[in-house]
């Protein structure tokens, strides 16, 4: 009953833009955010931060990433293991060549190096589209992995051809290393979530992602509105692959620690993401989220009920958990294209109207 | 007819044209072997409504595309605003003042008939990327700016009540007119559009033509149509071209077209709908 815009009137334009139009869904937000920031951290502990909230936030990041690129400008990427290699390899170079800088601004930098390396491999989306730019971008995965293999350089000549994360502390917390406290590294995460996707909303909701869907929906009729094609294609290319270097550097300086770049950021990677939004849902960034923790959830909790509870050898979970997701990424492409985010807005419209159908 | 050609006149109805805003210079354009236009001459004046008829395949949408950047032709120029255009890339042609619609609908579906419209508005828009992410301020304040002028094109166009539609749900008719509001979003100093009334019913044709005699009037646009409906251009128009297989045949008041033989044979004794 008391979820519902009647009598919730907006008296200006700026109300009616908010990101929570609806009162009860603004105090939800609120509520989640007090939940994630003043709670969790202190109950949370090392098995739930590392099976469960550290996957879960820093795939919502590559995936917010990836959902401006795919979902909001309807460029195709098969490169996203790739670029958050880079990432990692660029958060690594900074945090070894100038140690007495905030590992906070080595990540951000990152991220801008993920953008500039994501700008470069998006040029060709100006000629090419769909397929052949999937292809493309398939490339740009193969060969990053393979440059950071290949040149010494990148892992500073370790014999071992990894790259591994010293110690870097924020305030004097450790959140890279061997010592860290669940919390800390909790914490250290999701303000980059937060930050990532307010300036994701921030960025769909005005002009910038006017112009990327205008592009997605219909690019000569973007054209004639006056988009800049390769601008707005670029830009999408820069943002997306900025969150998706944040990502690919908390990745592997604060929740793995020691990276070998083809284990970690290999097609499976760019697969694994891609499938989050496409669960999750297209150009919705509630759907980034969604298809992160869906995807992140769905193996601990198969393997909990299968492997803890009724006995069964772990290969044999993993493999229903393989034809699980493919079933799903199927049945949403085919039902439901726009996701998770779209199942939960029918969800609340019938809500809203609730208990009067009518 | 010459006097008019240089300066502006009156029109039948008492309203003041203007000199000329676009001139079209010996166009010619081809597809291969295909002549699509083939040297054709003539201007548009500010503030009147030209319109451009002729029997399908004549060329009208083609020469439509190079005023808006899609075609370039192979021969002659295009004059605006008293200088030659340049060669222009179709978001340059709208970044100079030219909007329009399409014969086939050309509207972003999945966007809600807000954000469609709210397009029209990019160019208006001047913040860069770092103050729209932050959104506070500058951005937020732009935003709801520019929703303003949307807002009165919506009550101007009545489509308040669809607003937050997604475009891909509406009838056809309703998004010919989501796609004029588009249009008109831009505040063009020129807005052509190519059929806006085909295939719509009596009624819808009817609001059409007002919503354009409203615009024209209203705003002071200068607007270039297309049109089949015979009737609806001779009501509409200051000033109509005819066109046959990519030739100008005739060129002038709707009455004076009426009359000249070539029209005649051409394209009125033809039965078209
Ligand atoms: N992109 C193109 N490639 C090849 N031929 C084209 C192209 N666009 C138009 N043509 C050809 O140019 C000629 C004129 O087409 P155009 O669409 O301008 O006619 P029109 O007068 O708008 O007709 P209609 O009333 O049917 O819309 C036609 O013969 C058409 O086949
Ligand atoms: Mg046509």
């Amino acid at each position: 009953m008391f979820y519902r815009e009647a009598g919730d009137f907006k008296t200006t334009y700026a109300d009616d833009n908010q990101t929570f139009p609806i009162k009860f869904d603004r105090y939800r937000y609120y509520a989640v955010l007090f939940f994630a920031f003043l709670i969790v951290p202190f109950v949370i502990n090392d098995y739930w931060v590392n099976a469960v909230f550290m996957p879960f936030l820093i795939y919502s990041i590559a995936a917010i990433g990836l959902n401006i690129l795919v979902g909001y400008c309807g460029q195709v990427s098969l490169g996203t293991g790739g670029f958050m290699a880079v990432g990692a390899y660029a958060v690594y170079k900074l945090m070894t060549a100038f140690p007495e800088v905030s590992i906070f601004i080595h990540i951000l930098l990152a991220g801008g190096v993920t953008s500039l390396v994501g700008v470069a491999f998006g040029l060709p989306s100006l000629r090419i589209k769909g397929f052949y730019l999937a292809v493309a971008t398939l490339a740009a995965q193969f060969f990053l992995v393979w440059l950071f293999n290949k040149v010494p350089w990148f892992y500073n000549y370790s014999a071992s051809g990894q790259i591994s994360a010293p110690e870097r502390t924020v305030f004097g917390i450790a959140v890279t290393g061997p010592n860290t406290a669940a919390w800390a590294t909790y914490l250290f995460c999701l303000i980059f979530v937060t930050i990532c996707a307010l300036i994701a909303r921030n960025l769909t909701r005005g002009t910038t992602g006017r112009k990327w869907m205008a592009i997605r929906d219909m690019d000569i009729a973007a054209e004639i509105i006056g988009v800049d094609p390769l601008k707005s294609k670029l830009s999408a290319f820069a943002v997306s692959s900025f969150f998706i270097g944040v990502s690919g550097a908390l990745f592997f300086s604060v929740y793995l620690g020691a990276v070998e770049v083809g284990e970690v950021f290999g097609i499976n990677k760019s697969f694994l993401v891609l499938f989050m939004i496409i669960i999750g849902g297209l150009g919705s960034i509630f759907g980034s989220f969604a298809g992160a923790a869906f995807l992140v959830l769905l193996p601990v909790l198969l393997k909990n009920v299968l492997v803890g509870m009724l006995g069964w050898p772990t290969d044999l979970a993993a493999h229903l958990e393989f034809m699980i997701v493919g079933a799903l990424i199927i049945i949403f492409l085919i039902a439901e294209p726009h996701g998770l985010a779209q199942l939960w807005r029918v969800a609340k419209e019938k809500l809203r109207l609730w208990p009067f159908p009518h | 007819m010459s006097d008019q050609m240089t300066e502006g006149y009156i029109t039948e109805d008492g309203r003041k044209i203007g000199g000329t805003l676009m001139e079209m210079k010996n166009i010619t354009l081809r597809f291969g072997g295909v002549k699509a236009i083939t040297d054709i001459s003539f201007d548009i004046k500010e503030g009147e409504i030209r319109a451009i008829i002729g029997p399908n395949g004549a060329g009208k949408s083609s020469m439509l595309n190079v005023i808006s950047g899609f075609y370039v032709p192979q021969e002659g120029e295009v004059w605006y605003k008293g200088a030659k255009r340049p060669q222009m890339k179709p978001y340059q042609v709208a970044q100079q003042g030219i909007a329009r619609t399409f014969q086939n609908i050309a509207l972003f579906e999945g966007m809600s008939v807000l954000d469609n419209v709210m397009t029209g508005r990019l160019n208006h828009m001047k913040t860069n990327m770092f103050q729209q992410a932050i959104w506070k301020g500058k951005a937020e304040k732009e935003e709801v700016e520019n929703r303003e002028v949307v807002e009165k094109i919506i009550d101007f166009l009545e489509i308040q009540s669809i607003r937050k539609t997604p475009v891909g749900r509406l009838p056809y008719g309703l998004k010919k007119r989501v796609e004029l509001a588009r249009a008109l979003a831009v505040e063009p100093h020129l807005l052509l559009l190519d059929e806006p009334m085909a295939g719509m019913n009596v009624e819808e044709k009817e609001d059409m033509s007002r919503f354009i005699l409203d615009v024209n009037d209203e705003f002071g646009t200068t607007i270039a149509l297309i049109e089949h409906d015979m009737g609806v251009v001779m009501d509409l128009s200051d000033r109509v071209v005819v066109m046959d297989y990519g030739k100008k045949i005739g060129d002038g008041t709707p009455d004076e077209v009426r009359n000249n033989q070539d029209v005649i044979d051409a394209y009125l004794g033809v039965s078209h709908d």
